[in-house]
């Protein structure tokens, strides 16, 4: 970009920096006033016992004594959380790629079909929870009817503790088209010349994916994975409605823990603590992350 | 560099696209299957959208027949009719409208305005803050939400518009700015400098070279915070405790709580809910489909 400011003057260069400040200004204070201070709010808080109404008493490190000692439900939730992420992330990334390549096919109404896949995503997820709940149901739900039919055992999906988890990562599934379409933006713009010039050295269709494919796509893998394992870690609506976090806590996932002790217990204090141990965990996994990129995501800079 | 919106290889009609006429009988059971395998895909994912549709329109008995039915019989439109007596749909309705529209006015207006700022206009702290916002990306936002609770609740905010609408208007989130820094970059700076040169200002450019020519990606950013905000659950749940503030979406969740759940009037308010954005994603799904090809999604 040729923005010639080396031969610019002075005044209008300056003009130039302070329109640009101006222009940015209201981020800047989103990010100071929505950020940056209840950050920092949210670090005092959470070394005091505090419920808005009420002033807040310091307490030191108690909250977070009291969550690595004496909480519970801490750690099962904790449990559960990871439960979820290990297996609904990985997943869902990789059958995203696999509906993004299907849908990056070149036929006629393909673009009705990329429309389609992405409703799911566009229900609110209120409305898709409560058809979940309605499915999964024990005794009059689609899913063991067809189960059943199948001669499959059938299971009480939403009351047995050992199996409700799993019913959140299915559930999770349908939300692949977010990630799909970011996928098959991907794929869109992979430059052809690769594929031809592959081509006539002699690839195959597994090498051309292989080897030119994925490595072109790996930015977008990571990009995927990083927003996807940090969105999963705070899942939360599903299960408030559907489950409420039962039965037997089995399926309270750390936010919902969260929310309770926010704003239905009013321990705000508490739940700020609970608030920064997960964003600790979230920070620990992202920077791992950041480091492992450098071991697999290709950019194309780098040529 | 400068690519325009004609150059870029649209889906179907970009790449090899062969002739009917050359297509061999291997070629044509190839492409059948493809159009099964999509539309076996397609049904599976749309599932949970058809269930909810069609018990929308089941009586009570037949919501538990076992095994279940998918075809209603009879089909109760009515249901929809009771559906909106039995909560006060139309002034949720109004509540979400309010959120929504105000908010999303709020992020596709202070976005564009902030990428500009990052993609057009030089000054030293550029790629600091720049890099700022990126990270702010992967801030979890629940490490904010007590204490900006607080802060609404300190503000006498809570139960109004505006919880749910004032943030939108500083920024609108870092990944929406993003996505517009991204795809103004692509644009030629040689129209801002010869507007300039004209003696525009810079607000001018914006308004009059910049926005014109962002319709796609704008669309995308409309079209995500239309979504984001009709359905958000956990906002309005948080800030809208009394019954008559309450948006659709939280609505629904009430809807609920009476002595047994009556699914098929529960479904059709469901369904009454989505019916606008997808409406909406229908009108802008060209627009949509080509500014995610068009934005930073492609990963550059």
């Amino acid at each position: 970009m040729a923005l010639q400011t080396k031969h610019r003057p002075g005044p209008l260069a300056r003009k130039e920096a302070w329109e640009g400040r101006l222009y940015i200004l209201p981020w800047l204070a989103g990010f100071l006033i929505f950020t940056i201070g209840p950050m920092a709010a949210s670090i005092y808080f959470s070394f005091t016992k505090y419920s808005v109404l009420s002033g807040a008493d310091w307490l030191g490190l108690d909250n977070y004594t009291k969550l690595f000692g004496a909480d519970r439900l801490f750690g099962l939730t904790l449990y559960n959380t990871f439960y979820f992420v290990i297996l609904s992330v990985p997943l869902n990334l990789f059958a995203a790629f696999l509906v993004a390549l299907l849908l990056s096919v070149q036929v006629r109404g393909i673009n009705l079909y990329r429309t389609l896949y992405y409703l799911p995503v566009i229900t609110p997820a209120v409305a898709s929870a409560l058809t979940w709940g309605m499915l999964f149901s024990g005794d009059f739900g689609l899913v063991n009817a067809v189960l059943q039919a199948l001669g499959l055992p059938t299971f009480n999906w939403l009351f047995n503790p050992k199996i409700t988890k799993l019913v959140f990562v299915i559930m999770g599934l349908w939300g692949i088209g977010g990630s799909a379409i970011i996928f098959l933006a991907g794929l869109q713009n992979v430059p052809r010349v690769l594929y031809e010039a592959a081509g006539i050295d002699g690839a195959n269709l597994w090498h051309r994916f292989r080897h030119i494919t994925v490595p072109m796509m790996t930015p977008l893998i990571f990009f995927n994975l990083v927003l996807g394992i940090i969105g999963t870690f705070q899942v939360f609506t599903g299960a408030y409605i559907i489950t409420a976090g039962g039965p037997a806590n089995s399926t309270l996932f750390y936010v919902l823990y969260l929310y309770n002790n926010a704003f239905r217990f009013f321990k705000m204090g508490y739940a700020s603590a609970l608030a920064w141990v997960l964003f600790v965990i979230i920070l620990v996994f992202t920077v791992i992350q950041l480091r492992m990129a450098r071991l697999w995501v290709f950019y194309e800079a780098e040529r | 560099m400068t690519q325009t919106r004609a150059e870029v290889p649209l889906t179907i009609t970009g790449g090899r696209k062969r002739s009917v006429a050359g297509l061999s009988m291997s070629g044509l059971l190839t492409r059948l299957a493809l159009y099964l395998f999509l539309s076996f895909v397609c049904l599976v994912l749309l599932f949970p959208n058809i269930w909810m549709i069609s018990t929308s329109l089941k009586d009570s008995p037949q919501i538990f027949a076992y095994p279940p039915e998918l075809i209603p019989a009879p089909f109760l439109w009515s249901n929809y009719l009771v559906a909106i007596q039995k909560f006060p749909f139309f002034l949720y309705l109004r509540n979400t409208l309010i959120v929504t529209g105000l908010a999303t006015f709020g992020t596709v207006l202070s976005a564009s305005l902030v990428a500009f700022g990052f993609a057009r206009r030089r000054f030293p702290e550029r790629e600091v803050l720049f890099a700022v916002l990126l990270s702010t990306m992967m801030l979890p936002s629940i490490v904010t939400l007590i204490p900006t609770f607080v802060l609404f609740t300190r503000l006498g905010w809570v139960n109004t518009f505006l919880p749910l609408t004032v943030p939108a208007f500083f920024g609108g989130g870092a990944f929406y700015i993003f996505l517009l820094r991204q795809f103004y970059l692509t644009l030629p700076y040689d129209y801002d400098e010869a507007a300039y040169i004209d003696g525009a200002s810079s607000l001018r450019v914006w308004w009059e070279i910049i926005l014109p020519f962002s319709k796609a990606p704008l669309a995308v950013i409309t079209v995500f915070t239309v979504l984001s905000n009709w359905n958000d659950f956990m906002g309005p749940l948080i800030y809208m405790n009394k019954p008559h503030m309450r948006t659709l979406a939280l609505g629904l969740q009430f809807f609920r709580d009476q002595r047994y759940t009556q699914w098929n009037y529960l479904m059709a308010a469901s369904t009454l809910t989505l019916i606008p954005v997808l409406i909406l994603f229908f009108a802008a799904q060209r627009y949509f489909m080509e500014g995610i090809l068009l934005t930073g999604l492609s990963g550059r």
